[in-house]
């Protein structure tokens, strides 16, 4: 080969690694779910969740998922929720989904909430762990606050995401106080992967079904 | 012996894509994919635990087992066991000649391995180190920021299992194929269609590794680690049968290299003549062909729990992740010292060329060689001291990882004696040389550190280990490895690195590879653990000079594979048949080193580091010598 | 190939040798002085419990030890470098020395008798002086302390991605936050529900991995008040980092109030957390359905 041929292959050698490069950090290294903002305004905010079997559509149809409600009323696929700082954020969880229970029935009490955590409207002290369908912990601020399931045979179950509210669901309502700036990560403690050994892979370890980001701005 | 000067009619190079060769291979491979995986998801229709996962493990696996098959055939191994069953004569060689498609296909000429080798592993090292820099870049903030936590885990998994992976054969692979044979005057290997075999089980291992992505990441690190590995999602089983294929291909390696040396060598060639790197050779064989068998072991039980429904190690239905802690220890420490031995037996051969003298106390080098082999395989544990191990054996291990340091530290009185009234040459190969010694020395001693329980308790699990293996494996084996190669680069392609591309190299290398490594054992010792993306906001600073210095020495290698791209393609200078004055059997044999290697079978005068001695003969004679019929 | 010889005649050998003895006696002089007034006292992880004092003191013994051997290897190797540099461009040979019988016997022995020492040095801290110097030494210790039966028993439970608590001695409450009392002994009970995480309180000195299915038992003497670093040191996926939480060592009436106001806290769902086990099977397993 001569030279000019030499030049183009390694030229061409170096272009298809940059590209397979950018587009490893580009394409797969920076997928983050969606944001999604609270609605309100500081120093009070709310947030509307909800928490479904299976999210019914790629790329992983057959997971459990959480989806969060933007201000504009539509339903997001994102667990990158932005809250504001030193505020009170009241969260509405619909919860669609059947009860596993919780390994650790610690995780069945309400802790770092402000004010009574209301089940379909009536308060509760704590929740029966085998009746947790999910859960939704901030570790970091100390929040922890069990779903409870709907029963495995009620009629009318959702089966793909979003769910409306004419499906079997429970309304779960709590509120607790953010601080300063800052991002906090959040989670399920229950081990709601199904087909996972220990129910904790899959969906248990992905942003944006089970796991997510509590940006305080 | 008769010579192969071309009787074959030339060809157009287009035609060199037919054929069994890397091409068809690919091809194969893809289609023993798709079909292994349609298999597979017939066979798991129905069961309950696919249901919810989105995942088939057992499509997965089959598709990767049909692949492997599809790649293995389509580079022709199956044709010699197939001509034989067919009742065709036996024979040894497999496209030794046939310019440069030989090195796309199986070729049992062990020099045409080394290259391959040099290459595939090459790849996949700098594929490793480009997952290393970004992982630095997420590391430049405390909280993360460039990305998310899962995709930083399978960033750091990758850069692991692809290091420890491919390194593993960073310098048996190129350098132990291609020059263990000349070095104890061979003709070729014990079995040269499997060791060709080894060479192309890598790429294969290292596309798998690479599908993991697709395939939701690993979130277990190198060591994959048992209740976790479990429960993650298939991109644990690409990691498995990856680490399988790369189990298996240390085991032939292992058992090949071993059978040469002990079979083979030439008249003359006694122990104790022998070049301290083949000793290096043969102790790492040792360990690869006993070691590697148990993490295969280990890791198909694995694969069983996460797919067959076994509990191998899960506790709660009366398994053990203890017994994954141990099995994978069992195999991964005498594995480190896979790592650590060769870059011994190639600093220690480095040595002597360039400081003019013998190699100081060869008997005593030789005997920390295999010192160290022998003890790898009793100080697994001391990767498990806090682990809730039966307390009463940790005084047992302390004590054998302690005494492991001792034949290890003969590596270092053989370098002091070696240029103590040397008449030293500081070239490209030297100063690396020189770099492995003082880079080992702290990886060393901060080992001692991590032996002593107590210091243990502290240090486990947080960047202080970090830093002693980056100090230990990198500092050792990968500086060994650039030793070797502007060693060796002119006997094996003809022509000569440029020496100030080299020397800005390593320079370059050398200082930021300090400057990135050594804050990391300040890290441990500050309280940040192994393996996490946010730390400490008191220790941004800490990892922010630790990231750019990371930065530059990944630009350092980009300038050795400038200097390569360069010299080999464009600059092209020849090199003289021995430009360092070696008296190494290698350097007597002619560049290119002709398809037997010798014509006649030498006889070795001497041991190779006769520097000094007035009068000496050349290593071995190459003419036609008649052997005394006695024998050696 | 040229082979010249060089001569090496009996004057110039003991200069090099005292040359090499005397910067190594002056930097190790330096060294390790400053190692074990100056970094020793920082060194960690502090003193605030008996076991991260011997861990300081394990830490402080070893780097003064080395650091003369480092400061040895180093000065031979850049003073032979400087020294036995080849000034021309010919390439001359040097002496055959192939080796020192007597040189290489002292070195075998220093480094075995160096090594040897170290190995019983810290079996005895391990054992004898510091009860398994915080680490996790598995279900039945072999270094215990003669007042066992008096320690104050806390569970730490791991799970995926959070350390909870358990206190069997105080009707087996469960909190999610750690606190000790001072100056007193402490025996702690590692398990983990899920995977291994690895329990890793800084200042305390403990560290002591969490395996599901095993009681890892880890003894520590708290000494004064303070606050403590909790991290996972074991990867238990995705957010293995963020198993990040902060203990406190208080005064035992704080800790008493503490405990009771937890107690009261946690009552309404008391009665649902399993009676105290040293492990616990993590249930529900979830593979199917």
């Amino acid at each position: 080969m001569n030279r000019a041929g030499r030049v183009l292959a390694v030229s061409a050698g170096i272009a298809f690694a940059a590209a397979l490069t950018a587009y490893y950090v580009v394409g797969y290294l920076m997928m983050t779910p969606p944001s999604v903002a609270a609605s309100g305004s500081p120093p009070r905010a709310r947030l509307t969740l909800q928490t479904v079997a299976s999210l019914g559509f790629k790329p992983h149809p057959d997971w459990v998922s959480y989806l969060a409600k933007n201000p504009q009323g539509k339903w997001v696929h994102g667990t990158v929720l932005k809250v504001p700082a030193n505020s009170l954020v009241t969260v509405t969880v619909y919860q669609y989904d059947t009860a596993t229970g919780l390994r650790n029935p610690f995780w069945g009490g309400f802790h770092g909430t402000v004010g009574p955590v209301t089940v379909n409207g009536k308060p509760l002290k704590t929740l029966d762990p085998s009746l947790a369908s999910h859960t939704f912990a901030i570790p970091d601020l100390g929040v922890s606050v069990p779903l409870k399931g709907v029963a495995d045979d009620a009629k009318n179950q959702c089966s793909v995401a979003p769910c409306t509210l004419a499906e079997a669901h429970n309304t779960i309502v709590f509120s607790f106080r953010t601080g300063k700036r800052g991002t906090y990560r959040w989670q399920c403690f229950v081990p709601c992967a199904a087909g996972f050994i220990l129910g904790f892979g899959g969906p248990m370890q992905s942003l944006g079904y089970m796991d997510g980001l509590l940006r305080v701005v | 012996m008769t010579t192969y000067a071309a009787a074959r009619p030339l060809r157009p190079a287009w035609r060199g894509f037919f054929g069994f060769n890397m091409f068809t291979a690919l091809a194969l491979g893809a289609g023993g994919w798709f079909l292994g995986a349609y298999i597979g998801g017939q066979i798991a229709v129905g069961n309950d635990y696919l249901l919810g996962t989105d995942q088939n493990d057992v499509g997965i696996l089959l598709g990767y087992l049909f692949g492997l098959i599809g790649w293995l055939g389509g580079l022709g191994f199956f044709n010699y066991p197939i001509s034989r069953l067919l009742g065709r004569p036996a024979t040894v060689r497999e496209k030794e000649t046939g310019g440069w498609a030989r090195y796309f296909t199986l070729c049992t000429d062990h020099k045409v391995v080394g290259i391959q080798y040099f290459f595939g592993v090459g790849i996949f090292f700098f594929i490793g180190g480009l997952n290393a820099m970004l992982m630095r870049t997420e590391l430049l903030r405390p909280v993360e920021h460039a990305w998310p936590a899962g995709q930083y885990l399978s960033l750091m998994s990758l850069h692991g299992t692809m290091m420890i992976m491919m390194t593993s054969a960073f310098i048996l692979g190129p350098f132990g194929n291609y020059f263990v044979p000349i070095m104890i005057g061979a003709r070729r290997m014990a079995f040269p269609r499997i060791e060709s075999l080894t060479f192309w089980l890598v790429p294969a291992a290292g596309l798998i590794l690479l599908s993991a992505i697709a395939f939701g990441g690993i979130p277990t690190g190198w060591t994959g680690y048992a209740p976790l590995g479990t429960e993650g999602r298939s991109g644990m089983d690409a990691y498995i049968f990856a680490f399988l294929l790369i189990g298996l291909s240390l085991t032939l390696t292992g058992i090949n290299l071993l059978t040469t040396i002990l079979t083979m060598r030439a008249p003359g060639l006694t122990w104790t003549r022998l070049p301290i790197f083949v000793w290096g050779v043969l102790s790492t064989s040792i360990l690869m062909a006993l070691a590697a068998p148990v993490l295969i072991a280990a890791l198909l039980m694995e694969l069983m729990d996460r797919a067959a429904n076994t509990s191998f190690y899960l506790a709660s239905s009366g398994g053990s992740p203890y017994l994954y802690e141990n099995l994978f220890w069992f195999f991964g420490h005498p594995e480190v010292y896979i790592l650590a031995l060769p870059g011994f037996g190639i600093v220690l051969e480095i040595l002597p060329v360039f400081a003019r003298k013998p190699l100081w106390g060869y008997r005593l080098a030789v005997a920390g060689m295999l010192g160290v082999t022998f003890l790898s395989f009793m100080v697994w544990q001391h990767h498990l001291f806090v682990s809730g191990i039966n307390g009463g054996l940790r005084p047992f291990y302390m004590l054998t990882t302690e005494l492991i340091s001792i034949p290890t530290g003969f590596i270092f009185l053989n370098a002091m004696g070696t240029l103590w009234h040397g008449r030293i040459r500081f070239t490209v190969p030297m100063l690396f040389a020189l770099a492995f010694f003082f880079n080992f020395l702290i990886g060393g001693l901060s080992g001692i550190f991590l032996s002593d329980v107590p210091s243990d308790v502290t240090t486990h699990g947080s960047y202080f280990v970090m830093a002693h293996f980056h100090y230990t494996i990198m500092g050792g084996l990968v500086f060994a490895f650039f030793a070797a190669v502007y060693y060796w680069l002119p006997k094996m392609t003809g022509v000569i690195l440029n020496e100030r591309l080299g020397r800005i190299h390593f320079w370059l290398m050398f200082v930021f590879f300090n400057l990135t490594f050594f804050p990391l054992f300040a890290a441990g010792f500050l309280d940040m653990p192994r393996r996490v993306s946010t730390y400490a906001p008191s220790l941004q600073t800490l990892n922010d000079f630790v990231s750019a210095s990371a930065f530059v020495l990944g630009f350092s290698m980009l300038i050795f594979i400038g200097n390569l791209i360069w010299s080999l393609v464009f600059a092209r200078i020849p090199a003289a048949e021995n430009p360092w004055a070696s008296r190494g059997l290698e350097w007597q044999v002619p560049t290119p080193v002709p398809v037997d290697n010798f014509e006649h079978i030498p006889v070795i005068n001497s041991g190779p580091y006769e520097y000094g001695v007035e009068g000496a003969p050349p290593t071995a004679t190459l003419g036609p010598v008649a052997v005394p019929a006695a024998g050696r | 190939m040229t082979v010249p010889r060089t001569t090496v005649g009996p004057a110039q050998v003991p200069r090099h040798w005292l040359r090499m003895v005397v910067i190594w006696a002056v930097l190790s002089a330096v060294a390790v002085p400053l190692i074990v007034l100056v970094l020793g006292p920082h060194l960690p992880p502090g003193r605030m419990t008996a076991e991260a004092g011997s861990q300081r003191d394990a830490n402080t013994v070893m780097t003064a030890l080395l650091a003369p051997i480092v400061v040895a290897v180093l000065v031979f190797f850049v003073y032979a470098i400087v020294v036995f540099r080849e000034r021309g461009t010919a390439i001359v040979d040097g002496p055959p020395l192939r080796g020192h019988v007597p040189m290489q016997t002292a070195w075998v022995v220093f480094t075995s008798v160096i090594v040897i020492a170290l190995a019983a040095w810290g079996s005895y801290t391990l054992i004898v002086s510091s009860h398994g110097a915080g680490g996790g030494q598995g279900p039945d210790p072999v270094a215990v302390p003669s007042h066992r039966s008096q320690d104050l028993v806390v569970q730490v439970i791991g799970q995926q991605w959070n350390w909870t608590y358990r206190f069997p001695k105080y009707d087996d409450v469960e909190t999610d936050h750690l606190e000790l009392p001072d100056n007193s002994p402490i025996e702690l009970h590692v398990t983990s529900l899920d995977v291994t995480h690895s329990f890793w309180a800084y200042q305390l000195g403990v560290k002591a991995d969490a395996v599901p299915g095993a009681d890892n038992v880890a003894f520590v003497h708290t000494r004064n008040d303070g606050t403590f670093n909790i991290r996972c040191a074991e990867l238990c996926g995705l957010w293995h980092g963020h198993m990040y939480q902060t203990g406190d060592v208080v005064s035992p009436a704080a800790f008493k109030s503490w405990i009771s106001s937890q107690q009261t806290a946690e009552a309404p769902n008391l009665r649902y957390l399993p009676p105290f086990g040293r492990t616990y099977y993590p249930a529900p397993f979830r593979r199917a359905g």
